[in-house]
């Protein structure tokens, strides 16, 4: 049995009356790409900010780390910077690419790093613009520094929500190969939201299908795709399903 | 005149500048993690916080002036009480404490409306990477630093410029609380308009400087 990074439990998440995510069960194993997809307002986003401890769920267990969270009891901050997001807009700070990315390490005390932020700058092919401004950048350039800035953090879970879902096919290839090739060469688990079917099934070990807030199937990729469980499952991955 | 230093006007200007220098420098330390607070955080009473804020940005002067008057004068609450740190009135001390009053809600209304036009997204982002209650605010206030710097110049411009509080707390005694506003008054009223004409080109160019100087802090950020 491959090693659980993160073990849900029971989780629930309401905002007021409104419940917009139900997990009964769901193990995310170390090293693994998994694949959330699924309808807008489905839940993916919630369940990420779950996951890097944004929020704290209205009920239910998050289990990482050997450690059990949940509403009351919430991580402490070494355990929540052991997690990092990459949003779909990538909000970077008025300040040299350079800086952006060691943004994640002077918060955690680190200050000399120039090294290693160079050779992240040119994992993500941006070795040259490092003392450029992070603003006049464009998208596909400017997310690949969001994504340099939170690689070089070396955190156990990389969170993707929808991180090529703006860009151009070149840029979508280059981030899909930067994800790859770390998950393969530092192992690291990564949790990625995506409207694009195709994307998860080129990215992901796994794919979870979530509609309405509820965990619908998880399986392997390829049995996600040729011989789901549940019809609706089908009917999602060939573009048919109405909602 | 100007020309000749003379060590009476030497003395208003130095006057001048320490007295709205070190009001500034309190007003800012007070004025802008409280505009960052309003501006961030959601609290019970906040729209009736806002408007006192509002509402301190557009004090008359001379109001706040006749306030702090009161609060020093022997028979009021704070001279009455002797201690050492408050300071007395006609003294320049008087003078700062007036100006804080005027400054701190200028800078800290302008850093609140500053903060707010960050990125909304910037909190989720910035909390992602690891950061603490603390550190998610100042990156907040160092995003919004082209903001924060036009907040501590209105605060500036505010104090340099008025003359209504220094008037009522400091008196205008020569060589001791006389200051550029003050002594513009007092050269009209005695008929010198020629000095009163250079004390005013002074001010304008002091305030002109300093201005240009707070250009150069904001940096490049002025060119997003």
């Amino acid at each position: 049995m491959p090693e659980t990074l993160y073990e849900l439990r029971d989780i629930t998440k309401r905002y007021g009356k409104r419940s917009v995510l139900r997990v009964d069960e769901l193990d995310i194993y170390r090293g693994e790409i998994l694949a959330l997809v699924g309808p807008s307002g489905a839940g993916k986003s919630t369940l990420l900010r779950l996951l890097n401890f944004l929020e704290t769920p209205s009920s239910g267990t998050i289990r990482f780390h050997g450690q059990v969270f949940d509403a009351t009891h919430q991580p402490p901050l070494a355990i929540r910077r052991r997690v990092t997001t990459v949003f779909q807009r990538p909000v970077l700070l008025r300040r040299s690419v350079r800086a952006n990315v060691a943004y994640g390490l002077r918060l955690r005390g680190e200050r000399d790093a120039n090294e290693r932020i160079d050779e992240t700058l040119a994992q993500v092919g941006l070795a040259e613009m490092a003392h450029l401004a992070a603003r006049t950048l464009s998208g596909g350039e400017a997310q690949r520094v969001a994504l340099a800035r939170a690689m070089i953090l070396q955190p156990d879970a990389l969170l993707l929500d929808e991180p090529s879902a703006n860009l151009d096919p070149y840029n979508v290839g280059l981030i899909e190969s930067i994800a790859r090739d770390l998950n393969r060469e530092q192992g690291t688990t990564i949790v990625l939201v995506t409207h694009n079917i195709f994307q998860a099934r080129r990215l992901a070990n796994r794919v979870a299908l979530l509609l309405d807030g509820r965990i619908i199937e998880v399986a392997e990729t390829e049995r996600f795709f040729t011989a789901p469980s549940d019809p609706r499952t089908g009917a999602f991955a060939r573009g048919e399903m109405i909602y | 005149m100007i020309a000749s230093r003379d060590p009476q006007l030497v003395e208003i200007v130095r006057l001048s500048l320490q007295v709205s220098g070190i009001a500034l420098l309190f007003s800012t330390l007070m004025g802008v993690p409280l505009g960052a607070f309003m501006g961030l955080s959601r609290f019970m009473g906040r729209r009736f916080a806002i408007v006192l804020l509002y509402t301190g940005m557009g004090f008359p002067p001379v109001v706040v002036g006749l306030f702090v008057y009161l609060m020093l004068s022997r028979s009021g609450p704070l001279g009455g009480l002797d201690a050492p740190w408050i300071p007395d009135l006609f003294t320049p001390g008087a003078m700062v404490l007036a100006q804080i009053i005027i400054a701190v809600p200028l800078v800290a209304g302008f850093t609140m409306a500053a903060v707010m036009g960050v990125d909304r997204n910037l909190r989720q982002q910035v909390e992602a990477l690891g950061a603490t209650r603390w550190q998610s605010a100042l990156a907040a206030i160092v995003e919004a630093r082209a903001g924060v710097i036009v907040a501590i110049i209105a605060g500036f411009g505010g104090i340099i410029s008025e003359v209504g509080a220094v008037m009522m707390v400091g008196g205008n005694i020569e060589g001791k609380t006389r200051v550029l506003t003050t002594a513009i008054v007092l050269e009209t009223r005695k008929g010198e308009f020629d000095l009163a004409i250079a004390l005013g080109v002074i001010l304008l160019s002091l305030t002109f400087l300093s201005n240009a100087v707070m250009l150069q802090l904001q940096g490049g950020t002025i060119e997003d």
